[in-house]
C-alpha cells in the first residue's frame, strides 16, 4: 500500500479499495519502523493524523470528498502548524508551538489532506546537505553514508523512502530541486508569487517559495493545484487565476523547444552526470523535442549574487528572534544586550551564525553599494539573460545538480564548496521563475536529477514536459532495496 | 577580502550575536572565504545596470486602514519564555 503515488492514493479511496485510516495507520506503522535510523522526521503526528483520516472518511461517506481528501502527507518543518511543534530544524524554535497554520497547510487541510508529521531539514533552511539541523543529520535512503541534500532533506528522504506519498518543501536557492535529485524524486518550485509565503518562516524573501516534492509529475500537479492561488496575508502573492495543473500532462511535446545552456555543461559538472542527463535529453528528442543550444552568460555570478542577496535578507527576516516574544531564551541575562547575545549565540547553530554575519556586514554602512547594490545588479543581469533565452525556447534543461549525493561530512569544512552544491538552481531563484528537478537515471546507484525550468507562470508545461519523460522512463519508479 | 578578528567581533556585535572568543578565528577564515567568493561580482561592469530588488517587478498592494487581525495575546504569549500580567518580561533596561 505504500508504494502507491498520491494519484493511486486518491483513485484508491475513491474506488473503496481501502480506507483513509488504514492507508494512514500504514505509513504511520512504517515511519516507526523506519524514520528513527533515517531521522528524516522532527515530529510525528500520529494522533491528530488518525482523527483527520477518521474525519476524511465521514467526509467521503457523506459524498463531499475531493481528489485529495484522505490522502496522507509530511510537511517540512519551516511550515506553522497549529497546535504543532514548528522548530525550522533550530534549537531557537525547538520549543515553538506555532498558533496558527501556514497558508500551504491550510489549503491542503482543506482539501482533505492526512498530516503524517513534520520533516527534518537544515536550520532555518540554511544548508545543502541536511547536516546542518539541530535535530541530526537526515541520510540518503538509496545510501546511508550519504547526505540527502538540503534543505528539504528531510522531505525528499520521506518521499524517496515511501514514509509519505508526498511531503512540502521550500526552496530559496535549490532547496527543492536538489535533495529531489539526490533522493531521486520529483520536486517543483513554483513561480515566486505563485504559492503564498503566509506561516512559512522567513529566510530570503525575495526568494523564498513553497512547492510539492512526490514520486512523480502528476502527483505535483495534484498538489500544486491545491497549494497555489492568491493569499492577502502574504503581500508579495499574486492574484492570478490558478489553471488545472493535470488538464495539460498528456499534450505531445512535437515541436518543443528545450533550451541548454552551455553554461550548464562545462566545468564542475561531474562527467557521468553530465552523460545520464545527455540521454535524458536524447529521449526528448525522439519525442519530436528540439534541442537548442543557449548561453546563460552571466549564470556565472549566480553564486556569489546569492550569498550576498540571501544572507542580506536574513540577517533581517532573523532579528525578530531576539529571546523575548518567543523561541529560546538563554539562562540568566544580566542585561538587555546579554539576552540578545547569548540568547541567539546559544540559539543559532554555526551555518546561520555566518549567513547571519555576511549579511549584516553587506548591509553595514560603508559597504551597502559595493556588495547589495552591486548584487542586486547581477541579479538583473542574471534574470535579464533568461528572458532572452524564452525569446528562443520554451523551456531549459540542465542538471539539478553538479554531482550525485556526496558523503556525509565531505564538505561541512569549507562553507564554499557546499554553496556550489547549488550552481544550477540559484539562478532560477534569482530570476523568481519555476523549476523541476526530475530522476533521470543513476550514477554509482545513486540518482540522478534533471532540471527543467520554465518560463514565469509555465508550471503547466513544465509538469506536461515531466510527464511525458515519466511516460517512457522508469527512473521515478526506482526506490531503494531497504525501504520497498 | 579578509576579515581578521577584530572585524569579526564588531559585525557579531551589529547582528546581537554571541560567539565564543576561542571561534573567532574559525568564522574570520570561513567568512573571509565567502567574501573571497562573492567578490566574484567585480568582475561584470553594471555601472549602467538598474538594481532588481524583486523577482517579479510588482507595486506594493495596498489595503484599506481597518482592523484585521483580532486580539490573541494570551495565545501569542504562550510560546514567551516570561510574561506576567500580560507583559514580556526582560532585564531590567531603566535604572
Amino acid at each position: 500500500m505504500h508504494s502507491k503515488t498520491l494519484a493511486e492514493i486518491s483513485a484508491g479511496l475513491q474506488q473503496g479499495d481501502f480506507s483513509s485510516v488504514e492507508i494512514t495507520r500504514a505509513f504511520l506503522d512504517r515511519i516507526e519502523r523506519l524514520s528513527p535510523e533515517l531521522n528524516c522526521y522532527i515530529t510525528v503526528t500520529d494522533k491528530q493524523a488518525l482523527q483527520a483520516a477518521e474525519q476524511a472518511d465521514q467526509q467521503r461517506s457523506e459524498g463531499k470528498a475531493g481528489p485529495l481528501t484522505g490522502v496522507p502527507l509530511a510537511h517540512k518543518d519551516i511550515f506553522c502548524t497549529r497546535g504543532v511543534k514548528t522548530s525550522c530544524g533550530s534549537r531557537m524554535l525547538d520549543n515553538f508551538i506555532a498558533p496558527y497554520n501556514a497558508g500551504v497547510v491550510e489549503r491542503l487541510d482543506s482539501a482533505g489532506m492526512v498530516m503524517l508529521g513534520k520533516t527534518n531539514m537544515d536550520e532555518f533552511a540554511m544548508g545543502s546537505s541536511n547536516e546542518t539541523s539541530f535535530f541530526g543529520a537526515v541520510k540518503n535512503p538509496w545510501d546511508l553514508k550519504a547526505v540527502p541534500g538540503g534543505s528539504s532533506g528531510g522531505s525528499a528522504s520521506v518521499v524517496a523512502a515511501m514514509l509519505a506519498p508526498a511531503s512540502t518543501g521550500t526552496d530559496t536557492g535549490g532547496s527543492i530541486r536538489q535533495p529531489a535529485s539526490l533522493c531521486g524524486i520529483t520536486g517543483l518550485k513554483p513561480t515566486y508569487g505563485r504559492v503564498s509565503r503566509y506561516g512559512m518562516i522567513a529566510f530570503a524573501s525575495s526568494l523564498d517559495q513553497a512547492g510539492p516534492m512526490t514520486r512523480t509529475a502528476e502527483d505535483a500537479a495534484m498538489m500544486l493545484n491545491v497549494m497555489s492561488g492568491f493569499d492577502s496575508r502574504d503581500s508579495t502573492s499574486v492574484d492570478r487565476e490558478v489553471p488545472d495543473y493535470t488538464a495539460n500532462l498528456s499534450d505531445s511535446l512535437k515541436g518543443l523547444k528545450i533550451g541548454l545552456p552551455k553554461e550548464f555543461f562545462g566545468e564542475g559538472l561531474d562527467a557521468a552526470v553530465a552523460d545520464t542527463v545527455q540521454a535524458a535529453l536524447k529521449e526528448y528528442e525522439k519525442m519530436g523535442a528540439e534541442l537548442v543550444d543557449i548561453s546563460l552568460p552571466n549564470s556565472g555570478l549566480s553564486v556569489p549574487t546569492y550569498y550576498v542577496v540571501a544572507p542580506a535578507e536574513c540577517s533581517s527576516n532573523l532579528s525578530r528572534f531576539d529571546g523575548v516574544r518567543f523561541g529560546y531564551r538563554c539562562e540568566n541575562p544580566t542585561d538587555l544586550e546579554d539576552l540578545y547575545k547569548r540568547s541567539r549565540g546559544e540559539g543559532f547553530g554555526e551555518e546561520v551564525k555566518r549567513r547571519i554575519m555576511i549579511g549584516t556586514y553587506a548591509l553595514s554602512a560603508g559597504y551597502y553599494d559595493a556588495y547589495y547594490i552591486k548584487a542586486q545588479k547581477c541579479r538583473r543581469l542574471i534574470s535579464d539573460d533568461f528572458t532572452k533565452a524564452y525569446e528562443k525556447v520554451d523551456v531549459i534543461m540542465g542538471p539539478t545538480a553538479p554531482s550525485v549525493a556526496f558523503n556525509m561530512g565531505e564538505k561541512t569544512e569549507d562553507p564554499v564548496s557546499m554553496y556550489l552544491s547549488d550552481i544550477y538552481t540559484i539562478a532560477v531563484n534569482l530570476a523568481g521563475l519555476p523549476g523541476m528537478s526530475v530522476p533521470a537515471g543513476f550514477v554509482d546507484g545513486k540518482p540522478v536529477g534533471l532540471q527543467i525550468i520554465g518560463n514565469y507562470f509555465d508550471e503547466s508545461r513544465l509538469l506536461n514536459v515531466a510527464h511525458q519523460y515519466q511516460q517512457v522512463t522508469d527512473w521515478h519508479k526506482q526506490t531503494p532495496d531497504a525501504y520497498k | 577580502m579578509s576579515l581578521d578578528a577584530s572585524e569579526v567581533e564588531k559585525i557579531a556585535h551589529l547582528a546581537r550575536l554571541g560567539i565564543d572568543e576561542k571561534d573567532v578565528p574559525d568564522y574570520a577564515e570561513n567568512l573571509s572565504r565567502i567574501l573571497g567568493l562573492v567578490e566574484q561580482m567585480s568582475v561584470v561592469d553594471t555601472s549602467h545596470v538598474e538594481p532588481m530588488a524583486h523577482p517579479l517587478a510588482l507595486a506594493q498592494r495596498l489595503r484599506e486602514d481597518v482592523v484585521t487581525e483580532t486580539n490573541q495575546r494570551e495565545l501569542f504569549q504562550e510560546n514567551a519564555p516570561a510574561v506576567e500580567d500580560g507583559l514580556f518580561l526582560v532585564p531590567k533596561v531603566i535604572e
